[in-house]
């Protein structure tokens, strides 16, 4: 069970009703900036409702939620455009902030002609490259060491873009953990890891993973600064991101970031967490939902309009309705393109194998979806 | 034109291509001052500076991983695995990252990182450096595998591999790193991946061969000569994708074919060439395609010349096809 208290070592700004923690510094968010972030903030939530209530009905194959995670998604709103994110799987406002777009986010879950990667891989695997956002990976932690190559070329190249790599508090058991941590250290490179410890890989708890205090704990021994966060708090959540982006671009190495927080409900539309939690344990964490804090603190700040909140909500879901009615007119890919993209060209075994399969009667697919 | 060994041709390569395109990058362990452990890097971080020429820590998945990143963000680089024997460490990366990139992203993410890597056995290196991996690589779809046998070929696929925009995994034959000598052509120029190269013309049976087994082939070859048997040779140089055309064309006029390869007969790369063929092909065939290659163990320390194929078994092999 993870430690609800705020503790020493725990950034936080806002209390869990919102407001400013006494004498804390509050960072310095533009208003629009804010306002965005809330605005984006919910639309992830409406989608991840939205498109698990889909799994259920039988329409999409497969779901990931991020529900009461979706602050630390937007550490992304401290980088600049030109910032490389190599995210995990579950971080869609950084999708949705960065100009990924509702038709985009739906289209790739159905795996259809129009999704940004030709229905090439399961849903909430997307990729935009227009966006620096990279490709998504199933196998755990493969990203990080990758993110530290990207953030290291961008040094070698001369420029101060960084590179921030989102992962799982499990993640951190793995090789490639170890392995990217301690080139970004060795290489000082501007990179900025973001472990979301959000108490549960899939069904397996944080003390299972590790026999640390802390994940942040682990940073030391790459000879950067590890970082512990409030990740429901999206004010503190900025607040030490923008530090360690600082950092970065001023050539003093990588930072870790633990963000704290909870996986509200599943790790996937397969899981059941009823088998191996306690139900009560998710209650806690909702009082501390990140989208309630920020609403308060937006109210706090007299920048809250509950209008502009329907509104914005209304047309979101119009929006998803509307990519979702289109999606019934939007075929499959088509099927040579199965060969396409392997390499840059077609290679012999390649075009001999495709023209065998477009000679062949067609197969239906057995999955409705 | 200079003579060179592979060594020398492949250090040559990676000189040239720097010097010509300033994203490339060198990175691996001891590849710095050191030189590398074979000399293929020796004097690059001299001209080039330590932010090209990268010593890396000690973990080859984090040499892949990186490279990896640093490809999506525009740069050239030619990673080297020490031993190919130390690259599984790293075949996550390889097969499910590096080799998918493209792929998966829908063609947004072209990942050209050309893997450099010493294999095969001959050293005295026992099973952790002897080993030829290559068809992990060759049955994993997005990377394209290349396997020089000579100073030539090395420079020139080399250089060929850092032009193009696809993954690669070079394998370099270490047994024969300095002992394979020839005239390499100054500066620029390329040898076309996924073209073999027949090194032995004749009629009555051809030897496919790539990597350090290509002079063993070519031995076998000249001591069927001396026996009134004539032997085409060809080496393969590109695994993946293969030559299929040359190899038709060869087996057809010959009717006859020996395969040679270092790594474990079962599934080796061997056995697909001789499907490949027999699909395509049978009706020319005068005899069952053999296979000559490293025995279903792992590779020995003491006995590694009983296990290497050798140009007598090759031989054997061919005089077997001619007496079906």
């Amino acid at each position: 069970m993870v430690a609800v208290q705020a503790q020493d070592d725990l950034r936080r700004v806002l209390d869990d009703e919102g407001k400013p923690l006494p004498g804390v510094q509050v960072p310095a968010i533009p208003e629009d900036t804010l306002l965005k972030i809330f605005d984006t903030m919910a639309l992830v939530r409406i989608m991840d409702d939205r498109m698990m209530r889909l799994q259920r009905q039988g329409r999409l194959g497969f779901y990931m939620k991020s529900i009461g995670e979706e602050a630390s998604h937007f550490a992304v709103a401290a980088l600049r455009a030109s910032d490389w994110v190599y995210p995990s799987y579950r971080e869609q406002g950084a999708w949705f902030w960065r100009g990924y777009t509702i038709e985009q986010f739906v289209n790739q879950l159905f795996g259809n002609e129009k999704d940004p990667v030709k229905g090439r891989q399961m849903p909430v695997h997307h990729s935009a490259n227009w966006l620096n956002l990279v490709s998504i990976s199933s196998p755990v932690g493969t990203q990080i060491p990758q993110a530290v190559g990207t953030a290291y070329a961008a040094k070698i190249a001369g420029k101060d873009d960084v590179a921030m790599v989102y992962f799982g508090e499990g993640t951190s058991s793995t090789g490639e953990f170890h392995v990217g941590m301690n080139f970004a250290g060795v290489w000082k490179a501007p990179c900025i890891f973001l472990c979301r410890n959000n108490g549960w890989a899939i069904s397996v708890p944080t003390e299972k993973q590790t026999a640390a205090k802390t994940f942040a704990s682990k940073a030391i021994g790459y000879g950067m600064p590890g970082i512990r966060v409030d990740g429901n708090d999206l004010l503190a959540v900025w607040q030490v991101t923008s530090e360690a982006i600082a950092r970065a671009r001023a050539g003093q190495g990588p930072t870790m970031i633990e963000a704290l927080t909870y996986r509200i409900q599943g790790h996937s539309s397969s899981d059941d967490p009823s088998v191996y939690r306690d139900p009560k344990e998710p209650e806690i964490w909702e009082k501390r939902d990140p989208l309630n804090r920020l609403r308060n603190y937006l109210r706090h700040c007299g920048l809250y309009n509950e209008a502009a909140e329907k509104a914005h909500s209304e047309q979101v879901n119009q929006a998803i309705t509307d990519a979702l009615a289109a999606v019934d007119h939007i075929p499959a890919p088509v099927v040579e393109s199965m060969f396409d993209d392997v390499y840059e060209e077609l290679p012999w075994n390649l075009r001999e194998q495709r023209q065998y399969l477009m000679a062949q009667p067609r197969t239906k697919s057995p999955h409705q979806h | 034109m200079p003579t060179m060994n592979i060594i020398e041709a492949v250090r040559d390569a990676l000189r040239t291509q720097m010097r010509a395109d300033s994203r490339v990058v060198v990175l691996g362990e001891d590849v710095g001052k050191f030189g590398g452990v074979f000399r293929a890097t020796s004097g690059l971080v001299e001209e080039f500076g330590a932010e090209r020429v990268i010593d890396t820590p000690l973990a080859e998945a984090g040499i892949i991983g990186t490279a990896i990143g640093m490809a999506l963000y525009g740069l050239r680089p030619v990673p080297e695995i020490q031993f190919g024997d130390f690259i599984f460490p790293a075949v996550d990366q390889i097969v499910n990252e590096l080799a998918k990139f493209r792929y998966r992203s829908g063609g947004q993410y072209p990942c050209p990182v050309v893997i450099r890597t010493p294999v095969g056995g001959g050293i005295r290196g026992g099973h952790y450096h002897s080993q030829s991996p290559e068809v992990l690589f060759i049955h994993t779809p997005g990377i394209k595998v290349v396997a020089p046998s000579n100073p030539y070929d090395a420079k020139g696929l080399l250089l060929a591999c850092m032009r193009q925009n696809d993954p690669v995994l070079f394998m370099e034959p270490k047994r024969i790193y300095r002992a394979s000598k020839g005239e390499v052509p100054e500066g620029e120029y390329t040898v076309e991946i996924g073209k073999a190269a027949v090194v032995r013309e004749g009629t009555q049976c051809t030897v496919l061969a790539w990597s350090g087994m290509t002079s063993i082939a070519e031995e076998a070859g000249k001591k069927a000569e001396a026996a009134g048997i004539s032997v085409e040779v060809i080496d393969l140089r590109t695994l993946m994708p293969f030559d299929i055309d040359t190899i038709l064309d060869s087996v057809k006029k010959t009717g006859r074919c020996v395969v040679v390869h270092e790594a474990p007969k079962t599934a080796g790369f061997g056995g697909e060439l001789v499907a490949s063929i027999q699909e395509r092909a049978l009706e020319y065939l005068e005899a069952p395609i053999l296979r000559v290659a490293g025995f279903d163990t792992p590779f020995p320390y003491t006995l590694e010349h009983e296990y290497l194929p050798n140009a007598d078994r090759v031989l054997g092999a061919i005089r077997q096809t001619l007496e079906w």
